[in-house]
């Protein structure tokens, strides 16, 4: 069959009108060429012989009359070795060779291949000639990095059985080689090599069944894994004005957090934010393998002065790697800032397309595709019985910081966890400034539930009381409130509020959660003896101060025990009882 | 290759279509009409008919004019002879100089890749105590000046410009009203600051279109000089008046609007624009200051909205001074380790201070009684106010640091300050003792 082509007979702004001659499928990639360069674009809508391209590049210099090549191929992601540490442009060109290539200045219409053909991977193969495979199914392991990486058959195959007629001894191969060759049930013979593209619109499904994400997953962000946890395979997302820090949260998760992969999609956002990570990752150590962060990494990086079709891609070509390290029986982290950002290049298109508008002109299937998107997380049991995940943790940039707008609820619809930030709490330096009363989590953490309730109740109280001394002032304010407003305040500052710039308290261990908020928790439980505010007040500073410092002793310092023993007896200096509520939580011979 | 077409089809606000052959997007025309001669750039293709926007306003445009086709993108030229001279917003000269031919460069060219962007690690001094202590301005940042319309922004921006520690200073004003311009002008002549400044003025008077270049002109003319190894500071006032020019051009293409009318890519096309801030590698830095008005002192409006989520950070110009509160440098942190060991801790300490001292301002209003630590904080925060906050103090950062100590300590005890002990014990001013 021949290729089809076309002749563009119209541009506005990134989208081409092309005459086609012959047969084109959706989503299917074309090439616009413009003298001696060709412009990728993929057809978003298509009526008789007239289809209408999204360029992933700057239009201009096209003119009526240009020749197009459809590819037949749908928008891919090359899948193979050497994903890992890669910075990558949302149609996965490799950003550092780029550069090497063309200088300063990302060129137009210069695509290079995503993975190197010509490094050597040293091969082991797991099947042997006679066996029966199916699509996903390994075939063999290369080591890359730390992880065992898996060659599988290629999920683009039929799904069905498949013979293996020929495997490749254990040796070193470049990914183009052949490394396997299997039968079909009807006796065509298919060569694998190591690496396969996959459309990446489509989600990879090759397992046996999806879980429920009840298995925490461990940020070293207390409020998240204390009050807020999130779950392997599960989705969360960070809404928040500007300059209340999504980012710089999103960077101290994409550090700490317990998973084995990190794929960061930096989507239309600032392009000095990505290199800082950029730069200091490859310095930064994993503190879990000792090699750099880096090895553990994937950046995809579509800032915001880039093609803005190639946005949405990002966000896809992500998901599509994340999808295929699960396979592997790996938990994988999705970080994608901002999704908001994805949402308004949505909009454009939609604009130019002249769809009817829906509200505040996003197009009507605004939430189908973010949830579709969402949906793609999930923990799963794999055809060997190994266990991988992908998690998505999704930042919005409401407009004015409104969370009422489409982008937002339409992702609050579909997420299990939301970490709104609130630009009161970074105006007053409150870091991370999650919002400990408006926040939400459907997932369960490993924090005694019952422990959480009650300090989250207390948060509550003390908003309350906070709320109301505002019109009577201290004095109109009995002292056994005043003392409830202490403790959320004492809650607040030592135990939501995290010091991301000191070395110990930067990163939490979820041990050394659940050691802190066990004081913390019998310190708010408790009843004082306290003859007025202003010995209350002083008191709680005491104990404020030495909580403090604990969060900035090592775990295994001699400090660190010290320091616990002076806040035991200090609280216990004016303690009078427990609430009778939680007694029977507190696990020291006091609570009975 | 030039095309000459007699006839237009369609005129329509700024917009003339005509039907045309061989056209490339974004190419550049001549609209000759009664009126005179003005350029035009391609903004759609559709079939044979070209549309396209036409700088000096389509008034007065016959059907019967002249269009005729460059073959060639709009360019500006960008080299040394631009120093000192001043231009309109399509890159004509507007101080009866010569016009420039050489160097020519394309504006809006393509964006740098972030794999050649290094971590930014120069602080740019200002001589602003308010920006060089509490907010430094870090070289390759981009942070808009929010304000209400009647704050003295362009005062601000003019003593930026005099003062600020760059090697040109490229000043892009978009709408400007008459008198701001020859306020600019006359400003840095006195200054002599001349020499080492580019304007490209699109005033109020002239035609919208126009203003919509002068981003584009402005930085791409500052980026071929960062290239050639230049620290640069483009200075834009005022970036809402842009985000005016793009609604206006935006409604005439019968486009949907977004958000109280402008359009669905505002925040894409401000970003475009306020990325080409860059340290390159081996060579200049771009530092972009703009200005940018809130209609109703609201910052949830849709422009300065957006350009918070693009920008590192906001100056808040508020009752003429800057607000020390909403303002925020993000990338201070960045420089502000290395100037002196007093600086972040005094910094933080004399902002904490000052926001007690806002607290005192309350209760006072509200009539409560004032406490001896309330008194001290007022007399505090009026001398804060007085003697760090005015634009006008103009001091080198170190001063401003000594300047801050002489302020702690003619209003309050040592131990009141919240610093640390050994830092009170260095810097403490000897005579207060």
């Amino acid at each position: 069959m021949d290729r089809t082509s076309g002749k563009v007979i119209g541009v506005t702004g990134n989208m081409v009108t092309v005459e086609v001659s012959g047969r084109i499928s959706m989503n299917e990639v074309g090439f616009i060429r413009m003298g001696e360069k060709k412009l990728k674009a993929e057809v978003i809508r298509i009526n008789g012989s007239i289809a209408e391209l999204q360029v992933f590049e700057m239009t201009q210099g096209i003119s009526v009359g240009d020749e197009v090549e459809f590819s037949q191929e749908q928008l891919s992601v090359t899948l193979g070795p050497g994903l890992l540490g890669q910075i990558y442009d949302g149609l996965q060109n490799p950003l550092p060779a780029l550069a090497e290539q063309c200088g300063f200045f990302l060129e137009r219409g210069v695509y290079l291949d995503a993975l190197d053909g010509e490094r050597q991977w040293e091969f082991t193969p797991k099947v042997s000639k006679g066996d029966t495979v199916r699509p996903a199914d390994t075939i063999g392991i290369v080591p890359e990095g730390i992880f065992e990486h898996r060659i599988m058959v290629p999920f683009t195959l039929q799904r069905g059985s498949y013979q293996v007629t020929s495997v490749a001894e254990a040796g070193n191969y470049r990914i183009h080689d052949t490394i396997a060759e299997v039968e079909d049930a009807k006796g065509r013979t298919h060569e694998l090599t190591m690496v396969f593209d996959w459309p990446v619109k489509r989600a990879i499904t090759h397992y046996q069944e999806r879980l429920r994400p009840d298995q925490p997953l461990v940020t070293q962000v207390r409020i998240t894994d204390t009050f807020f946890p999130i779950a392997l395979g599960g989705t969360y997302c960070i809404p928040g004005p500007f300059g209340a820090g999504k980012t710089v949260l999103q960077q101290i998760t994409s550090r700490h957090a317990d998973v084995d992969i990190v794929i960061i999609a930096a989507c239309g956002e600032r392009a000095g934010e990505v290199v800082e990570t950029l730069k200091e990752f490859p310095e930064l150590t994993d503190p879990r393998t000792g090699k750099s962060l880096m090895e553990r990494t994937i950046i995809i990086c579509n800032t915001s002065s880039m093609p803005v079709s190639a946005r949405e891609a990002s966000v896809y070509t992500a998901v599509s790697l994340a999808e295929y390290y699960r396979q592997m029986g790996l938990h994988v982290l999705l970080l994608a800032d901002s999704t908001s950002r994805w949402a308004q290049s949505m909009r454009e298109m939609s604009g130019r397309l002249e769809e009817i508008p829906g509200e505040e002109a996003f197009p009507a299937y605004l939430e189908s595709v973010i949830a579709s998107f969402y949906e793609r997380a999930g923990i799963v049991r794999l055809s060997d019985g190994e266990t991988g995940s992908v998690t998505i943790g999704g930042t919005v940039s409401p407009a004015g910081g409104n969370f009422e707008e489409p982008v937002t609820q339409a992702t609050l619809k579909v997420v299990g966890a939301f970490h709104g930030l609130s630009r009161e709490r970074s105006d007053a330096r409150k870091y991370p400034a999650i919002h400990p009363l408006e926040s939400w989590s459907k997932y369960s953490g490993r924090i005694s539930k019952e422990q959480v309730e009650y300090v989250r109740s207390i948060l509550y109280r003390g908003d309350e009381v906070s709320q109301m001394m505002k019109v009577v002032g201290e004095e109109g304010t009995s002292t056994e409130d005043y003392i409830i407003y202490l403790k959320s305040d004492l809650v607040d500052s030592v135990y939501i509020q995290q010091n991301s710039f000191d070395p110990v308290d930067a990163a939490v261990p979820i041990e050394r959660q659940k050691h802190t908020f066990d004081l913390l928790f019998r310190v708010t439980a408790g009843a004082y003896e306290l003859e007025n505010k202003e010995d209350a007040r002083h008191y709680f500073n005491q104990i404020r101060q030495l909580f403090l410092d604990w969060n900035g002793a090592e775990s295994d310092a001699d400090s660190f025990a010290e320091i616990e023993s002076r806040i035991s007896e200090k609280y216990r200096e004016k303690l009078v009882s427990y609430d009778t509520r939680v007694k029977s939580l507190i696990s020291d011979e006091e609570g009975r | 290759m030039q095309k000459v077409y007699t006839r237009i089809e369609a005129i329509a606000g700024n917009v003339i279509t005509v039907k045309a052959e061989g056209i490339k997007n974004g190419d550049l025309a001549e609209v000759t009409s009664a009126h005179g001669t003005s350029l035009a750039n391609v903004i759609r293709l559709k079939g044979d008919l070209v549309s396209l926007q036409v700088f000096a306003g389509a008034r007065g445009v016959s059907t019967g004019d002249e269009v005729r086709f460059l073959g060639k993108p709009m360019q500006v030229s960008c080299s040394d002879d631009l120093l000192g001279r001043i231009f309109d917003g399509s890159g004509r000269p507007r101080d009866n100089g010569p016009e420039l031919k050489d160097q020519m460069i394309d504006i809006g060219g393509p964006s740098v890749n972030p794999a050649k962007r290094i971590i930014p690690k120069h602080m740019i001094r200002t001589g602003i105590p308010m920006i060089d202590v509490f907010n430094s301005l870090v070289e390759s940042q981009k942070l808009p000046i929010f304000s209400i319309s009647g704050e003295p922004y362009n005062e601000l921006l003019s003593r930026i410009a005099l003062q600020a520690e760059v090697d040109l200073i490229i000043l892009g004003g978009i709408g400007l009203k008459y008198d701001d311009y020859l306020f600019f002008r006359d400003t840095l002549e006195s200054g002599g600051a001349m020499s080492r400044t580019i304007f490209f003025v699109h005033t109020a008077a002239d035609p919208t279109v126009e203003g919509l270049l002068v981003p584009d002109i402005s930085l791409a003319v500052a980026e071929q000089f960062a290239l050639r190894g230049k620290k640069v500071l483009v200075l834009l006032t005022d970036m809402t008046n842009f985000a005016d020019a793009m609604k206006e051009i935006a409604i005439t293409m019968e486009q949907v609007p977004s958000n109280r009318g402008y359009p669905g890519d505002l925040y894409s096309q401000l970003a475009s624009r306020y990325e080409k801030a860059v340290d390159f590698d081996t060579a200049g830095s771009v530092t972009i200051l703009a200005a940018t008005t809130m209609p109703g002192d609201d910052v949830t409006h849709p422009v300065p909205d957006n350009t918070g989520y693009i920008t590192e950070g906001q100056y808040y110009l508020k009752n003429g001074r800057i607000e020390p509160f909403g303002s925020l440098s993000r990338l201070k942190q960045q420089v502000n380790s290395s100037t002196r060991d007093d600086h972040r801790p005094l910094m933080d300490g004399m902002i904490k201070l000052y926001a007690s001292y806002q607290e005192s301002l309350e209760k006072k209003s509200m009539g409560f009684r004032m406490s001896s630590w309330d008194k001290k904080l007022l007399a505090y925060g009026e001398m804060f106010e007085s003697r760090m906050m005015d634009l006008s103090v103009n001091i080198p950062l170190e001063e401003a640091l000594d300047l801050g100590w002489e302020i702690l300590s003619s209003s309050l005890d040592q131990d009141e300050t919240g610093l640390r002990t050994e830092l009170v014990r260095k810097y403490w001013p000897k005579n207060r003792e």
